[in-house]
């Protein structure tokens, strides 16, 4: 305790990271990229976002993202009410030519959902059978203490990040972080993104139920994907702050 | 601390290897595999066909009921008659002009008795009402109620052959695509006359567009002209979404 540096620099022949651990991280590493990006593309597409069921650009949206010229576009022909009724649904054609490079976007988001489901899975397995989870993610109940946490919480905040061990001795709030990510994050990204499969949810109707409807579960989809970025950039961040050549060569080489 | 380094390697070389094979098997046996498969970005989507077909089974998307049906934008293609400066423009217009008393719908390839119906002989196979959302891969949703004749029985009167295996469609706006017979067999892939209660409106297909429920709605063809039964798969070339760079299979 009195020497802080020391005790933060491992002992000769330190745990490092598992190959699978190593192997699995740079495969979700890609994945997630290409998640991202495309699914940026895809949002410029139709950058509305709605709750419910139904929503498009004829009714009204819960948010709309300024991130394409598609954004508040307009460009629709005289609505035709379908019932005589007034006030209910109407008909409109589009005449503006939108912004659209979903041919390769959606492609490219469920090739590299693929590579995130199938990695990911393994790692789930070997995580939860191998005590990885248990033994190296999962924060522990002595390290929950007031005092422990508010140090940790003060330390991040001023930036005082300790050099990195090279392994998975991890952090109490990283613990935290990395728990939220594995276990809250991912699932709910994956889940949301299969409620938006017209096939899944002739299958699994409960998912419609789950999240209130297709669009609410595109919403609640969007809003992870954002924490799931803060999460990278904190993550990237902290890398560097703890050593980033290091840090990098412990994930990858595992030294 | 060589020998993990050595598994890693030997990792990427057998995942190398297994990517290769399956590149060769993809070219040279396409028959068994799905349909755009051999082609690096449209993998997953072929995996996501297998994996859809595999393990969802043949069960029907949720119906809404009457108070959901919400307003609904037309896109792409909204009048072939103004859109198709060619043949199929100016047929088009002439059957527009006669209520579309003069529009057949072709139905051909591996079938026994091949025909053209007209709308009327549609209207005479018992209807199937359905309250369905439409899905669009732009991202945005909306509830229609839609009426025709599922596409089951158009098949069972032309009777398909035992080696068919998808159903080619093509449309007045000049474009091809196609449906495994999963699709073309399920229960609620109709073909719509009606929308909201009245004929189908002009810029949503009129006289007549496919409803394929479990995928995006650009599978959802407007303005058809023409049904082929085929054993094989065929992209439909330059009028087909492949080399449109679209994916011929959206469930998701």
């Amino acid at each position: 305790m009195t020497d802080r540096p020391t005790e933060r620099i491992p002992a000769k022949g330190g745990e490092r990271h598992a190959a699978w651990v190593r192997i699995s991280h740079w495969i979700v590493t890609a994945s997630v990229f290409a998640l991202v990006f495309s699914g940026f593309e895809i949002l410029m597409v139709h950058p509305r976002l709605y709750w419910g069921n139904a929503g498009n650009d004829l009714t009204p949206a819960l948010l709309e993202l300024p991130i394409s010229r598609n954004y508040k576009h307009r460009g629709y022909d005289q609505p035709r009410p379908f019932f005589a009724s007034s006030g209910g649904p109407v008909s409109a054609s589009r005449t503006y030519d939108i912004f659209n490079q979903n041919g390769w976007g959606r492609s490219l988001h469920f090739l590299s959902a693929w590579l995130l489901v199938l990695p990911g899975a393994v790692y789930l397995l070997a995580g939860i059978f191998g005590g990885h989870f248990r033994s190296h993610l999962w924060p522990r109940m002595k390290e929950l203490s007031p005092g422990l946490v508010r140090r940790e919480l003060v330390d991040h905040l001023r930036f005082r990040i300790p050099p990195g061990r090279g392994g998975p001795r991890y952090g109490l709030l990283q613990k935290c972080a990395y728990t939220f990510v594995v276990f809250v994050a991912a699932p709910l990204m994956i889940v949301t993104g299969l409620t938006m499969s017209p096939a899944v949810t002739s299958a699994v109707p409960f998912l419609l139920r789950l999240f209130g409807g297709y669009q609410s579960a595109r919403t609640i989809h969007f809003f992870t994907s954002v924490v799931v970025v803060l999460f990278v950039i904190a993550h990237v961040v902290m890398v560097a702050r703890s050593g980033f050549r290091r840090q990098i060569r412990a994930m990858t080489v595992g030294e | 601390m060589k020998k993990e380094r050595l598994i890693t390697r030997r990792g990427a070389i057998v995942a190398g290897v297994a990517a290769v094979g399956g590149f060769v098997v993809a070219r040279r046996f396409p028959k068994i595999l799905p349909p755009t498969c051999g082609n690096v970005l449209r993998a997953g989507d072929s995996f996501t066909y297998g994996a859809q077909r595999a393990l969802l089974g043949q069960s029907l998307v949720r119906e809404y009921g009457p108070s959901d049906v919400t307003s609904f934008p037309a896109t792409g293609t909204t009048d072939p008659g103004v859109k198709m400066k060619s043949e199929l423009g100016e047929a088009y217009r002439r059957m527009q002009a006669g209520a579309f008393a003069e529009w057949r719908l072709s139905v051909e390839g591996s079938v026994a008795r091949p025909r053209a119906f007209s709308l009327a002989e549609l209207k005479q196979f018992s209807p199937r009402t359905q309250i369905t959302r439409h899905t669009c891969e732009e991202g945005w949703t909306a509830i229609a109620q839609w009426t025709g004749v599922p596409l089951s029985a158009v098949l069972d009167a032309v009777g398909i052959l035992p080696a068919a295996r998808f159903v080619v469609y093509s449309a007045y706006d000049d474009w091809i695509d196609s449906i495994d017979l999963l699709d073309a067999l399920h229960p609620q892939t109709i073909l719509a006359y009606g929308m909201n209660g009245r004929d189908l409106p002009l810029a949503h297909g009129a006289p007549v567009r496919l409803r394929v429920e479990r995928q995006m709605g650009y599978k959802s063809m407007k303005y058809l002209r023409r049904l082929v039964v085929t054993d094989r798969f065929e992209d439909g070339g330059e009028k087909g979404n492949i080399q449109a760079g679209w994916a011929w299979y959206t469930g998701i």
